[in-house]
């Protein structure tokens, strides 16, 4: 019993550590989360251009890229991206402004023209494949397939999140969740865009040059 | 009964901090952020295209190499505009995430690059000629 009453040292004037974390809002971290997801989304892609580069020249005796690409095609896929990427920016400073209607309208012009170049490229890809030029007949064409397509498949993925994004917003509003996850598809929608200008230069036009 | 005033007014103050930026310090863009994004772009992106469409300059290498310096450029106008990458958002950190991905970026592409040319010059001598007109 006299064991039990006894008090451990240091127990008069108990001194407490804050081992527990502070209290963060919901989604404080999350931008910063999507930001390193998006560098190592850079990472991917960065393989992806060196398999490119190193590639990009053997062409096995076959189409060779000032042969197969046509510039004007991507001059108008670009300028699409760029346009959906500005509406996209309308679209946010419509979410700061909170104006629903004309988030949910400038998500829709910005899904638009990033549909038109999705079928734009997907035009592009099946016009290639009639032509023998499909990704099995040469390394060039091969990482070429592999790192456009892959890109593509970035966009038409950015597209669902769109449409997902724009039937939330006008089912629960523009709460605080809703538009930390419009400044996340900000990020990844922008971000694709970065991606496309490498493709257009180093793919495109370097391959045009050659 | 000040300090619950006082605590009631720190909370407001949060709700109302909250309101503005739910975003934890992310920055955001204005309407004319955006538009001077958009406008570069474009002075960007068409001189690049024009100068390979059109191949008024004789030497592809000097064609290549101006048109590589817009895409750089274009590259860190969308990071400024669109992206708005700055040194003091999330205290930093994405900047830090930013500089490391573009350092690894920077060797996997040219040290690719680098190797693999070497080794197609060694090892297929056939090759040679053709990798050197294809100006890699």
């Amino acid at each position: 019993m006299s064991t039990m009453t006894q008090t451990p040292p240091g127990a008069e004037n108990p001194v407490f550590y804050d081992l527990d974390e502070h209290e963060h809002p919901p989604g404080h971290s999350t931008m910063l989360g999507f930001w390193l997801y998006l560098m190592s989304d850079c990472l991917i892609f960065a393989m992806l251009f060196a398999a490119y580069g190193v590639y990009g020249g053997s062409y096995a005796g076959g189409p060779t890229a000032r042969e197969l690409f046509e510039l004007p095609l991507v001059a108008v896929n670009t300028t699409m991206l760029l346009l959906s990427s500005i509406t996209y920016g309308f679209a946010m400073i419509s979410a700061d402004e909170r104006k629903q209607g004309a988030v949910l309208g400038w998500l829709a012009v910005t899904a638009l023209f990033g549909a038109a170049f999705l079928a734009i490229e997907l035009y592009e890809f099946s016009n290639l494949i009639h032509e023998g030029a499909g990704p099995q007949r040469s390394a060039f064409l091969s990482s070429f397939f592999t790192l456009v397509g892959t890109h593509g498949l970035h966009v038409t993925f950015g597209l669902i999140w769109l449409g997902t994004l724009m039937v939330q917003v006008s089912r629960r509003g523009l709460v605080d969740a809703n538009l930390r996850r419009l400044q996340c598809l900000s990020l990844f929608w922008h971000f694709l865009d970065v991606i496309w200008i490498g493709v257009f230069t180093f793919v495109y036009l370097l391959g045009v040059l050659r | 009964m000040g300090a619950e005033t006082h605590h009631g007014h720190a909370a407001d103050h949060a709700h109302g901090h909250g309101h503005d930026d739910p975003h934890g310090g992310a920055a955001h863009g204005s309407r004319k952020g955006y538009w001077i994004g958009f406008l570069l772009s474009v002075l960007l992106t068409a001189p690049a295209f024009g100068l390979v469409m059109s191949g008024v300059i004789a030497d592809p290498r000097v064609t290549a190499g101006i048109v590589m310096a817009l895409a750089m450029v274009q590259i860190v106008v969308h990071m400024i505009y669109f992206l708005h990458m700055n040194t003091k958002s999330e205290a930093g950190w994405t900047m830090m995430a930013l500089i490391f991905t573009v350092i690894i970026v920077v060797i996997v592409i040219s040290g690719s690059l680098w190797v693999m040319y070497h080794m197609n010059l060694n090892m297929m001598p056939s090759m040679k000629a053709e990798m050197s007109s294809a100006g890699m």
